[in-house]
């Protein structure tokens, strides 16, 4: 966590927008997403399938098809990067910032060994020759404890377990010293025993290195162990912002409310769930006001007009909810 | 367990609210293709030229009055344009038009009979080694694998050469040709949507071997074969014009594309466009059903047009 | 459908008989490859594995991929043929003579599938799908599409809505609605939910769970219920059954097991759990590296190469299921371990 003396963010996001435009369909995927990112600070994006969170994520490393409207202003160390050519974002891409898959085989390539791999990488950043970057590959390698790295280096990703690949993907994303690292349902795939070698892998790398970290997840419990910082997010913005304590403990927002109430956890035996009714909405036919409205049980008519007032509390939580205040004190 | 179920408010129970659903039923999936067929202009163009190649062919007598084995020594080889042979006559004075109406049709037999045979019989053999698996389908696959050793064409000159010239020997040549890729496809898609879990659920439920294939595998296998029939059919065209130009298939004085295009080869110096007209509708008709198929398969892709 | 199945004609062995006895249940399968595709290796799917479902519980079955869970559900449903094992649905030996045929159990005994999307038939409407098993067997066209949309709504979608519509057209949860609908369409009495909430978001999952607790009070149930999902599975069953590489290393009732877990293996899962307490964060790894590769699974106690507790002894035998070494446990609580230390060990708890 970041203390009280306001260094210059990292990452700045502000007004985020994507919208998928094809011949008769106009899907808002991101409306007006904003937050900003520390050195060494976790932010995670909480949201459910089509919530709009991993669209963010691409948008942001440029890795959306030509057919998306983007648009916004994302400051990356004070410099302006959405809209930059296409050279000058691989550029960025794999150094300043990197990313992480759900699916290491999303970033390795099958046909070369880790150490070819990472190494290729650090060259075509820094220039550097060939023998000193296989060094680093190494270190990375002992870094991201995989045991007999030496050996592993020179192993094709097939070579290698699940959790074993995992870990080289992230090796290779650090490879550049990345300050911020985006990390796309990195633990969604694995086993219980491997996710939290991975997630704690990650807290561990972040105290040494000190990069940010966008954290994307479906995981309510993947997200209170890694996050500073949690969004949850709903059919494209923000609904609800604030410390990982503040939202798991005092939600404000009725949809927060409802999933973590329908979160199953120890000790909830012989209770029914409380439920969200109904689904998702289509992101094609959003309605007026607060996407949300639908499924809320507390919906007044204000909530289905009109932009949606956000309410910050004076400890820096956000919801963007009409009765969010009434909520809370009741 | 009476308390806890009462108390916490059930919506998704008692009055589920359809959120996201659509205004109106879908229709049937075999309309919702010919909807998405209708709306493809591509194809309906080529579907339309090829039914006006099946009038001008199996309704030969009421769009030409001329005979098509009526030559005239004197009308031999005229141009195109020639009043009373608009498409100016062949190296025997036949009228070209009528010519190529009537040869048509045995083009077409010729090409459709072998492909229709190879899909019942490669269909049937296909599904039967892609749903049973094993031994069978080893001892079905490698047989084809054997066909699959020879060209497709050397293998339909030496079965035509072994049976003897003749229609129907070209037909069964050209069927036994297209067994072996018929019976591939059809093993393909049938091992895959075997595979399918909703198949296994039907397995699940008791059901019968039978039951399933008829209800769950045949309705997912069907529309990818008759796609890929669809495809062959085009390749069937040529591949018979093909034997009759090489004399192995139809007899003179028969009329039939390749043959046509044979006999007119000598003229191809004094009337080019002339001669140049049956392998014209063999590259159009050959060309339609290729475009019919490409036509099909995406009108019958789901989720492509989701 | 009502209470009346309270007396349910079906039920032969009365409540004393347990639903479903499984004993050595084996599927080895062969890894073929080389030249001649001779058979170099097997991966012990599932090995001698053995329980029983008592009627109107809900069994547990919990463990990572490649335990074993899955395949373990296909045979008991006969998609595949065990190598070995006899299975005994209420008291009749199924596939044998003096027995039940497969085909009657299956009757009696339905799965739901994780992947909702690929579980249904493309082409046939939801409908055509819940009504397809009863028509098969012989009910009327009509009847069979009474009971397709008696069924629809009873899991919560309005027939008059979703009964004509292709699977495309529905959302994730709608879909496997849809597929407890047809599982249930033939009465089964015992139902296999294979990871069938997994696909699921969070709010989805807690709508279905709900449905399946009340079907299975209002249709007298009994679930299999596999799951690699702690929480949901500590939820949803009365008894519990932790696997690993094909073996079950202990099984036991929920309260027992999750409070007093004695396999090194069930600790190191449970503490593996994310905490939902931003101030009890998992601190330490309890297990380090990924599970073995189930080909040529290591002698003896299969999670003995994990365990900071193995002995030589580990290695040598197989340790076999039986009541834990300190005694005071539920007499129903089993475990397959060798040494006292590591059934002792304190576990790590979270909130």
């Amino acid at each position: 966590m970041p203390d009280g003396t306001m260094q210059p963010p990292v990452l700045r996001v502000e007004d985020l927008t994507v919208r998928f435009t094809r011949r008769n369909t106009d899907v808002a995927a991101v409306n007006g997403v904003d937050f900003s990112l520390q050195a060494g600070e976790t932010l995670t994006i909480l949201g459910e399938s089509g919530s709009g969170k991993s669209v963010s994520l691409k948008a942001l490393m440029g890795l959306l098809p030509a057919y998306a409207g983007v648009s916004g202003k994302v400051w990356l160390n004070g410099k302006e990067i959405l809209g930059l050519p296409a050279a000058a974002l691989a550029k960025l891409r794999g150094g300043a910032v990197s990313m992480i898959f759900q699916e290491p085989m999303a970033a390795l390539d099958p046909v070369y060994t880790i150490g070819e791999q990472i190494a290729e990488t650090i060259v075509q950043h820094e220039g550097c020759d060939n023998r000193t970057a296989m060094k680093r590959a190494l270190g990375l390698l002992e870094q991201v404890k995989i045991p007999s790295a030496e050996r592993r280096l020179k192993n094709f990703p097939h070579e290698m377990s699940g959790g074993m690949r995992h870990r080289a993907m992230i090796a290779l994303a650090l490879a550049c010293k990345p300050s911020v690292l985006l990390a796309d349902e990195p633990t969604t795939a694995l086993d219980v025993t491997v996710q939290i070698q991975i997630l704690l892998l990650l807290r561990q790398l972040q105290a040494e290195l000190g990069m940010a970290i966008v954290f994307v997840t479906h995981d309510v419990g993947a997200a209170a162990e890694i996050s500073d910082r949690i969004a949850v997010m709903y059919a494209g913005r923000f609904v609800e912002t604030g410390t990982t304590r503040q939202v798991m403990r005092e939600p404000m927002h009725p949809y927060t409310q409802g999933l973590l109430s329908s979160t199953v956890h120890g000790g909830m035996r012989g209770r029914a769930l409380e439920t969200i009714p109904g689904s998702p909405p289509n992101l094609a036919e959003l309605p007026p006001g607060c996407a949300f409205a639908p499924r809320c049980r507390y919906a007044v008519d204000a909530c289905r007009q009109g932009d949606i007032p956000v309410v910050t509390t004076e400890t820096g939580a956000m919801a963007r909810c009409v009765r969010a205040e009434e909520l809370v004190e009741a | 367990m009476s308390f806890t179920t009462m108390d916490v408010e059930r919506p998704t129970l008692t009055a589920a609210p359809m959120l996201d659903a659509p205004a109106a039923p879908t229709p049937g999936y075999w309309k919702s293709v010919g909807q998405r067929l209708l709306h493809d202009k591509v194809t309906m163009a080529v579907t339309l030229v090829l039914f006006g190649i099946l009038f001008i062919t199996l309704g030969a007598p009421l769009v030409t009055h001329a005979d098509p084995y009526q030559g005239s020594v004197l009308a031999r080889l005229k141009p195109i344009g020639t009043p009373g042979h608009w498409l100016g006559t062949d190296e025997t004075g036949r009228d070209l038009w009528t010519r190529l109406c009537y040869g048509g049709r045995l083009s077409l037999l010729a090409a459709i009979l072998p492909v229709t045979i190879s899909l019942f019989v490669g269909g049937f053999l296909g599904i039967l080694a892609g749903y049973a698996g094993g031994w069978l389908n080893t001892l079905i696959m490698r047989t084809m694998d054997v066909f699959y050793a020879f060209p497709s064409i050397l293998l339909a000159i030496a079965i035509c050469g072994l049976l003897g010239n003749g229609l129907s020997n070209s037909i069964i040549a050209l069927a036994v040709v297209f067994i072996p890729p018929m019976v591939r496809v059809a093993e393909t898609v049938t091992t895959q949507s075997r595979n399918l879990d909703f198949v296994e659920a039907a397995r699940a439920s008791g059901t019968t071997t039978l039951q399933i294939i008829r209800y769950h595998v045949l309705a997912n296998v069907l529309g990818p074969i008759l796609v890929y029939a669809t495809s062959l059919i085009s390749v069937s065209i040529i591949l018979s014009a093909g034997l009759s130009f090489l004399g192995l298939g139809v007899t003179p004085p028969q009329a039939e594309w390749g043959l046509m295009l044979n006999s007119l080869r000598q003229a191809i110096y004094a009337q080019p466009y002339v001669a140049a007209l049956p392998g014209l509708m063999i590259f159009l008709t050959s060309m339609c059903f290729n475009l019919m198929s490409d036509g099909f398969r995406s009108a019958m892709d789901v989720r492509l047009n989701k | 459908m009502s209470a009346a199945l309270q007396q349910d004609p079906r039920d032969r062995g009365g409540p004393a008989q347990p639903l479903l006895i499984v004993e050595n249940l084996t599927k080895h399968f062969p890894v073929r490859g080389g030249l001649l595709n001779r058979q170099v290796a097997t991966v012990q799917a599932v090995d001698e594995v053995s329980f029983s479902v008592r009627k109107g519980e809900t069994l547990g079955i919990v463990g990572e991929s490649g335990c074993g869970k899955s395949t373990t559900a296909r045979l008991l449903m006969r998609l595949m043929n065990p190598d070995a094992g006899s299975v005994v649905f209420d008291g009749d030996p199924v596939g044998e003579k003096r027995g039940i045929s497969v085909s009657d159990m299956r009757r009696q005994m339905q799965m739901v599938f994780q992947d909702s999307y690929t579980s249904l038939n493309p082409r046939m409407t939801m409908a055509e799908s819940i009504a397809y098993a009863p028509r098969m067997h012989g009910l009327g066209r009509k009847e069979a599409y009474d009971r397709a949309e008696n069924l629809l709504s009873r899991v919560g979608l309005n027939p008059r809505q979703y009964a004509r519509r292709y699977p495309h057209e529905l959302s994730g949860g709608q879909r496997q609605r849809v597929n407890i609908a047809r599982a249930l369409a033939l009465e089964p009495r015992l139902v296999i939910l294979d990871e069938a909430v997994a696909a699921l978001d969070k709010s989805v999952e807690a709508q279905v769970l709900n449905l399946l607790s009340d079907l299975k009070e209002s249709l007298n149930l009994t679930y299999l219920f596999i799951s690699h999902d702690l929480n949901v599975v500590e939820y949803m069953s009365d008894r519990v059954m932790v696997m690993y590489l094909g073996r079950v290393v202990e099984a036991g009732p929920v309260e027992s097991i999750y409070r007093h877990p004695r396999h090194p293996y069930t600790r190191a899962l449970f503490a593996s759990k994310p905490t939902l307490d931003p101030d009890r964060r998992t601190t330490e790894m309890p297990l380090t590296g990924d599970p073995p590769n189930p080909i040529n699974p290591p002698s003896g106690c299969r999670f003995r190469t994990r365990c900071a507790f193995a002995q030589p002894r580990c290695a040598e035998t197989l340790p076999l299921l039986a009541a834990p070494f300190d005694g005071d446990a539920d007499p129903s609580h089993v475990v397959a371990c060798h040494i006292p230390e590591a059934q002792a060990a304190v576990a790590v708890h979270h909130a």
